[in-house]
């Protein structure tokens, strides 16, 4: 019965319908591209590292005249020793050192950051080295002029060519290239990951950048929940290193990948929802359209009422035929808008620069919604049609 | 003594009062009627006469003011809508004098309506009103949606509706009021005979010729009866 009405004004049910397959399409796709930005962060910041802590120095401060942070010098290798020998639950403990460089193979030249590092950085960064080998312990210990470099690097400077065993200048001193590093892409700051020369640490604080200092230390925790106790434990220890006492400001920051992590999630999921929500509203528009033509075919069947209610429907007779109107629009709404949004959240992932996501939530979500925004939106018109009464109902021209 | 046959319809001080502005109009100022089973009564009146009001009284669409409404032994001028809503589905079939079929159901489908409503499975339906529908002798247009048939067809086809439930009673207003003089005739031959098979049947017309087929023939005037004649009396509306 409710298909037969729907099918006598076919146009107007379709333009009925769009309002609901818009709301459900937008709210899906809008939700997959939110998603899909969120995972891509997560995968981002999880690949830098899981249960990180970095340590960085200070800012320095003359006469109140700060600067940068990072820009102290008191952040020794000895202290990154400290903290691996006297901490518990650590696993690693990298400290490093970076700076710009040209770097020369031959008659080709390429800018790029040179890294000091220990063989651990490897490890706390997931990094893997697609052919040669990693910096070593050895190489650290004797200040080896020996490096590591990026596949980016690698391209640029010696094509097609094998780089392991090759010799490279930087800073016009020869390096022998170990190693060639799997390619890691983007960051999710859009930097090249690639795009990086690794050397010992001892030797990029010795031999090549004349410091003795580092910029950071990267530390793995070994068990998630212990994060605020291994950084609570730091920064007890590196206070007495550095004589600080009382009240006094630490020289130092130790930042927290997983807080990091927590609010770039925390932030995405707020964008997701905020589209959602927006598309949510057109679906809302939807129901009121429902609404709206349900008000009308009411008005525009009152005789038909009538006629139903002298030969004996009751008001529930007539409330459910007209529900069950509204309700079908609503579903068949719902499930075209589920095509919809799941087709152009497929295209926007494919042509698009867009991760997207499609998970059941939010399908489930938007298509319950749109049935009981049929349903809401219906009960008004449908409860008008099953009060006319008879007489006057038979009499409407 | 002489009235052993049972009364189907027992009017007694029937009012209905309308508030015009802060003053009571009367349209039926205390109707007093019994209509035995099987009795064919005309009503008759002018317009303006409370004729209307009295037949939607009867066929349970409307409530009285004031009195008592008992329809087959059961008082019904107090019952709710949806009660009054299955008495009309079970005990009473209406023709229409614009036929008020569903334009866009076949034939079959508009005869079988009422037996949605009594909760009849769908077969026995079909079954039913496919019967009532060979009865008027329409089994041909079935399948026809109502703009499909001529107005005497149409009128059938409401026939056959009002039938279809096998109810006590058959309501007729003006049910040849749009119809030419052959249709008119033909439909005045259907009632006669569900006459004759002894069903109640109350028709309001105000055409003389038309009343004059009817056993029993009532005017009203200004909300009250002031006629009640026998077959064979012609009786002035005006």
């Amino acid at each position: 019965m409710a298909f037969t009405a729907l099918l006598a004004n076919k146009m107007r049910s379709l333009l009925t319908m769009l309002g609901i397959i818009i709301g459900v399409g937008a709210v899906i796709a809008m939700v997959s591209v939110g998603m899909g930005v969120k995972s891509d962060v997560v995968n981002s910041i999880s690949s830098l590292g899981s249960n990180m802590l970095i340590v960085s120095p200070g800012s320095t401060n003359r006469g109140g005249v700060r600067g940068a942070a990072g820009s102290r010098t008191n952040l020794k290798y000895d202290d990154a020793k400290a903290i691996k020998e006297k901490i518990k639950n650590i696993d690693f403990v990298s400290p490093s050192v970076s700076r710009s460089y040209q770097i020369v193979y031959g008659n080709q030249n390429w800018n790029s950051s040179v890294m000091g590092v220990t063989p651990e950085y490897m490890s706390i960064r997931s990094l893997e080295v697609s052919t040669g080998s990693f910096v070593s312990e050895s190489d650290n210990n004797k200040r080896n002029r020996v490096a590591v470099i990026g596949s980016t690097v690698a391209t640029n400077l010696f094509g097609t060519t094998n780089p392991v065993g090759q010799n490279i200048r930087v800073n016009n001193q020869p390096f022998k290239v170990i190693g060639v590093l799997e390619s890691k892409g983007q960051s999710s700051m859009g930097q090249d990951q690639d795009d990086v020369v690794i050397v010992p640490l001892t030797t990029a604080m010795e031999r090549l950048m004349a410091m003795d200092y580092v910029s950071s230390v990267n530390i793995q925790v070994s068990d998630a929940n212990k994060m605020d106790q291994v950084q609570e434990d730091i920064e007890v220890l590196l206070r007495q290193r550095h004589k600080i006492i009382g009240g006094k400001e630490d020289d130092f920051n130790v930042r927290n990948m997983t807080s990091l992590m927590e609010t770039m999630s925390q932030t995405t999921t707020m964008l997701t929802i905020l589209l959602g929500s927006i598309a949510g509203i057109s679906l809302v528009v939807g129901g009121i359209g429902i609404m709206n033509i349900m008000m009308v075919s009411v008005t525009e069947r009152t005789r038909e009422i009538g006629i139903r209610k002298a030969l004996g429907a009751t008001f529930q007779n007539i409330m459910m035929q007209f529900l069950i109107e509204s309700v079908v629009i609503g579903v068949i709404g719902g499930i075209i808008g589920i095509g919809m949004g799941c087709g152009l959240s497929m295209l926007v992932g494919k042509f698009g620069n867009f991760t997207t996501v499609i998970t059941p939530l939010p399908v489930l979500v938007s298509f319950s919604f749109s049935v009981g925004i049929g349903l809401f939106f219906g009960i008004y018109p449908a409860r008008k049609a099953a009060k006319l009464d008879p007489i006057e109902a038979l009499r409407y021209e | 003594m002489s009235n052993i046959e049972k009364i189907t319809i027992s009017l007694r001080g029937i009012k209905k009062l309308y508030k015009v502005g802060d003053q009571e109009v009367a349209a039926l100022n205390g109707i007093d009627l019994d209509i035995k089973e099987g009795e064919f009564a005309a009503l008759m009146g002018p317009s303006g006469s409370g004729k209307s009001t009295l037949m939607n009284i009867l066929g349970c669409l409307d409530r009285p003011s004031v009195g008592s409404y008992k329809l087959d032994g059961q008082e019904v001028a107090h019952l709710s809508d949806d009660m009054l809503a299955r008495t009309r589905n079970q005990k009473i079939g209406f023709v229409f004098q614009n036929f008020n079929l569903l334009s866009r159901i076949s034939a079959l489908e508009n005869v079988a309506l009422p037996l949605v409503y009594a909760g009849v499975d769908s077969d026995e339906r079909e079954e039913r009103a496919m019967y009532f529908l060979e009865q008027v002798g329409l089994a041909d247009r079935a399948d026809h949606q109502p703009n499909e048939l001529s107005g005497g067809q149409r009128q059938r086809v409401a026939i056959a509706r009002a039938l279809v439930n096998d109810p006590q009673i058959i309501m007729a207003d003006e049910p040849t009021g749009n119809l030419d003089t052959k249709s008119t005739k033909e439909i005045m031959e259907i009632f006669q005979s569900m006459h004759e098979k002894g069903r109640t049947i109350i028709l309001v017309t105000h055409e003389p010729d038309i009343a004059v087929c009817a056993s029993r023939q009532l005017l009203v005037r200004d909300g009250v009866i002031t006629r009640d004649e026998g077959k064979g009396v012609v009786l002035d509306v005006v």
